[in-house]
């Protein structure tokens, strides 16, 4: 009775395989005709609690955490993506509307939060997350309050984790232009055991210098010796590169003043290449050449290092 | 003990026989799809995503096994009315319930071993040529023996939720018993919240009856250790001697008062 003959068999098979073409011929047909409306972006975020999910997924949270990790990247890449093209539209827009920029990124932090909860030793999680989150506009969400709350989160589950203290350290210099609590962090970080010698000497630079350009070389050198992540040190080797642009653009700006000033007029590469005041047109330390617009020297959009980074204000001014 | 011997044999042919172990090749699927796609997907988590994805699809294929086939190995007998001839034969209805629980145990040990083979061969293609900087920033390396710790406790795991779908099997019907076993596995993995009730109730009365329940109603939770595993947390061997020791405890306890039911049990 289900004994089939192999050619019977197989005209089954075949059946199958004609049938399912059909399928997804007749779905094409269909969407070609019908085109589906604009595609939802997925922004909602069903369950906010981390230890909702957490009692939802009993066993198998490690699991959970992967996915509600994988969930935070795509969201945080989408959303960019999406803002970048927006921005990008915009002639010379830096400085988003603040309408779009209040909040970029609403499900960046629950996300985070769910997976470190679930997961509460997730390294990778704080690390990234914390600088995802404190970037501002629009390459994070300009939050560095949610930025910092995460990596003590961090801390309270691995209170020897003086990298995240580094970070807090960091985001505080960097983003809240806070010096002096930048420095504590990095003290704090420092007394842990087996924490870097470096850390102690980077609280005092800190300290001292904050602000400058030598402090900010100083910090991304060090987060770039502690960078236990790959993408951590390439982000670092990318900050250098901006540090070593700006450097350029200094010089570069005051040979152009010079040179305006003693010819009275604002010249263009060209005209400076040809007066032998550049020996070529410059370029950064990607390759891509500067521009110079309005007779200020500015990194070319085209340039991997595009935006120049907000360089921290004048030291030992603490936020308001 | 050749006659258990003999049974638990007969249980392992006839899940083979059963195609029980075509849920390897879902796992070797599952494990090699991740490999290719979770590297596109992460952020240099892969053989973490890897280790966590591999204990849990393990854990979860094996529950299934345990549960599934374990009420069936008694009310399938009934059911064909073969547990008139077997009992029969110069076997005791212990013996045959011990034999029937070792057979199981015996095709989850086998399914274990293939996963754990399969797990490791994912682990060793996805950490091959990475540099050793990357290495670095693992928390554990990807061929970690103490994943076999973490193997270790869900197959113990696994024997426990075994006698447990067995003995409810021994006096109720097939669903019920799926149900019970499943409710019970969920329950086993919040022990902490019932042992800590008084947080959230104010009745006195309750929260005792919770801590009473704590204490008889079997800690699954000990045994998962696959976080700590992942993360290169030590799990000291002492430990999984207490765990082990705990579970089989409670299975010769469950597998005693099956015995018990089942003998009692009138198949007219």
């Amino acid at each position: 009775m289900t004994n089939r003959s192999p050619a019977a068999s197989f005209a089954s098979v075949a059946l199958a395989a004609v049938l399912l073409g059909a399928a997804v011929q007749l779905q094409a047909a269909r969407e070609r005709a019908y085109p589906s409306a604009a595609e939802v972006s997925d922004t909602a975020l069903y369950l906010q609690s981390g230890s909702a999910v957490r009692r939802m997924t009993g066993a198998y949270t490690a699991v959970f955490a992967d996915l509600y990790w994988i969930r935070a990247i795509q969201y945080y890449g989408g959303t960019k993506h999406r803002l970048d093209a927006a921005t990008g539209l915009l002639p010379t827009v830096v400085e988003p509307p603040p309408s779009i920029a209040a909040d970029a990124f609403p499900l960046l932090y629950p996300l985070l939060d769910i997976t470190t909860t679930l997961d509460p030793r997730f390294n990778i999680a704080y690390r990234f997350g914390s600088i995802f989150l404190a970037e501002p506009y629009p390459r994070g969400a300009d939050r560095p309050d949610q930025a910092i709350a995460l990596l003590e989160k961090g801390l309270r589950a691995m209170p020897d984790k003086w990298q995240y203290m580094q970070d807090i350290g960091f985001v505080h210099y960097w983003f809240r232009h806070d010096f002096l609590a930048a420095a504590e962090w990095f003290t704090k970080a420092s007394d842990v055991p087996g924490a870097p010698w470096w850390l102690r000497s980077l609280a005092a630079t800190t300290l001292a210098q904050g602000g400058d350009r030598r402090s900010s070389r100083a910090m991304w050198m060090a987060l770039r010796e502690s960078g236990e992540l790959e993408w951590l040190r390439k982000e670092a080797d990318r900050r250098l590169l901006q540090l070593q642009a700006l450097d350029m653009i200094d010089a570069l700006q005051r040979a152009l003043d010079d040179y305006s000033r003693r010819t009275g007029h604002k010249p263009d590469w060209p005209t400076l290449v040809g007066s032998g005041v550049l020996r070529g047109i410059p370029v950064d330390p990607t390759g891509a050449r500067f521009d110079l617009i309005n007779g200020r020297v500015q990194l070319s959009k085209s340039s991997s290092l595009y935006p120049p980074p907000e360089e921290p204000a004048a030291a030992g001014r603490p936020p308001s | 003990m050749r006659v258990t011997a003999a049974i638990a044999v007969s249980v392992f042919r006839e899940s083979v026989r059963d195609k029980v172990f075509y849920n390897l090749v879902l796992f070797a699927v599952l494990m090699m799809g991740a490999s290719f796609l979770i590297g596109q997907l992460t952020a240099g988590q892969d053989v973490k995503i890897i280790k966590d994805l591999g204990l849990a699809a393990t854990s979860i294929f094996g529950l299934f096994i345990a549960v599934f086939i374990g009420i069936g190995l008694v009310s399938k007998e009934v059911e064909r009315r073969s547990i008139y001839s077997l009992l029969a034969k110069p076997i005791t209805r212990a013996q045959l319930l011990i034999g029937k629980y070792c057979g199981l145990t015996l095709t989850l040990g086998a399914n274990m071993a293939v996963m754990t083979v399969a797990l490791y061969s994912v682990l060793a293609y996805t950490a091959w040529g990475v540099s050793p900087e990357a290495r670095a920033t693992w928390d554990a390396p990807a061929l970690d023996p103490a994943l076999l710790k973490a193997m270790l406790m869900i197959f113990t795991e696994l024997m426990l939720v075994t006698a447990l779908a067995l003995f409810f099997s021994t006096f109720s019907s097939p669903m019920l018993s799926a149900a019970l076993t499943f409710g019970l596995y969920v329950v086993g993995h919040f022990s902490a919240d019932l042992r800590n009730f008084q947080q959230v109730v104010d009745s006195p009365a309750a929260a005792t009856f919770a801590r009473g329940l704590y204490w008889v109603l079997p800690n699954l939770a000990q045994f998962d250790i696959k976080s700590d595993v992942v993360h290169g947390i030590h799990v000291p061997l002492g430990y999984l001697a207490f765990a082990g020791a705990y579970a089989a405890v409670y299975i010769a306890m469950l597998l005693a008062i099956a015995g018990l039911v089942f003998s009692r049990r009138d198949f007219k």
